[in-house]
């Protein structure tokens, strides 16, 4: 077996000491400042990029939360917990029955998909609507804030135009379960920073 | 028919609530609803392989005093893909009260009664879609104080 040194991309370990991981330190002690460098930046553009498609979501749909994971069963047979929904929220769409909506309740976090049951709205564009889930029985108003009996446009993420089954329970699962999220971190920037082009 | 009675599911105030009985004939899977064809040749198929569900619903709108625009569902139901596209139900009584926001049922000569629905695909977009063919409502002038429903 070839031993040591620099040149080739896969740099071979001795060979008695096989094994994948044994590659990946050695590559780790082989790589210069310069290269480590190199490779911090490559994931910090993976990162800012990631972030910039999500900001341009924000923008062009106008929803401060442009795709959202469906937590509850309240939306059977339609949507299930783990499916993905993607929103609009555009000023000018006007809210109307039937209409599947995002929202989130003054003062609570997770936001809510229902769908519009009643809607008045006066001339000036006031609206106030109510919601229910297609699987509840009743309306949404034990869910709202004490005293409150309506939503109004600013208690709306947004509307859901689109969706796709399933794809959410990762999120789901990386919430129920945090240890499986930092494990799945840690191999994501491992797998980054310690790959190499050849 | 029409009575005034206390809103008793959410504001405290004095609210018109109306009672609407009703017949729906749709044929979903031809696009006849009411009068008129609302799908041309080429999209006769609405429970096509994509096609989970459709959640219909009768919707009442009207306009009011208080109110330039209100929308009530009265009814709603799902249809699964596999369901018998036909509809023909007699005599439904509405799903849900019919409470205005305020007295604008009383005298109201025209709230319209269409059925709409949402497509549920099992990926992808999510249309709503009005049938064609719609119905109006007269309310009378006065209210109904009997008991009975």
């Amino acid at each position: 077996a070839l031993r040591g040194g620099r040149g080739p991309c896969w740099p071979r370990s001795g060979g008695t000491r096989g094994g994948a991981a044994m590659d990946l330190f050695g590559d780790l002690r082989r790589m210069n400042k310069r290269q480590l460098y190199y490779q911090v930046l490559n994931f910090a553009m993976i990162v800012s990029s990631a972030l910039m498609i999500w900001k341009g979501l924000i923008v062009v749909t106008g929803s401060e939360s442009p795709i959202v994971v469906v937590l509850s069963g309240s939306m059977e047979p339609a949507f299930h917990r783990g499916d993905l929904l993607f929103l609009t929220n555009f000023h000018d769409d006007p809210i109307r029955a039937g209409e599947i909506v995002v929202f989130k309740v003054e003062g609570r976090d997770i936001p809510i998909v229902h769908r519009v049951i009643k809607v008045h709205e006066k001339g000036n564009g006031n609206i106030k609507f109510l919601t229910k889930g297609d699987n509840n029985e009743v309306d949404d108003r034990g869910l709202y804030k004490e005293g409150q009996n309506w939503l109004e446009k600013k208690d709306v993420v947004g509307r859901a135009r689109g969706f796709l089954p399933y794809v959410g329970m990762v999120t789901i699962i990386m919430n129920d379960y945090p240890k499986f999220k930092y494990a799945l971190l840690a191999v994501m920037g491992a797998y980054v920073l310690l790959k190499r082009e050849s | 028919l029409r009575k005034n009675v206390e809103d008793f599911t959410g504001p405290r105030e004095r609210s018109d609530l109306g009672f609407v009985t009703f017949d729906i004939t749709a044929d979903i899977l031809n696009g006849k609803n009411g009068l008129q064809t609302f799908w041309n040749k080429n999209t006769l198929i609405i429970f096509d392989w994509n096609v989970k569900q459709l959640f219909l619903y009768l919707s009442a709108e009207y306009s009011t005093k208080n109110n330039a625009l209100n929308q009530v569902v009265l009814w709603d139901k799902i249809m699964l893909r596999g369901d018998n596209p036909k509809l023909s139900l007699k005599d439904m009584k509405s799903k849900y009260f019919f409470f205005d926001d305020g007295n604008g049922l009383k005298g109201n000569r025209n709230i319209t009664l269409t059925l709409s629905w949402n497509v549920v695909p099992n990926a992808g977009i999510l249309p709503l879609v009005t049938g064609s063919g719609h119905v109006s409502v007269p309310f009378p002038d006065t209210y109904e104080t009997t008991k009975s429903y």
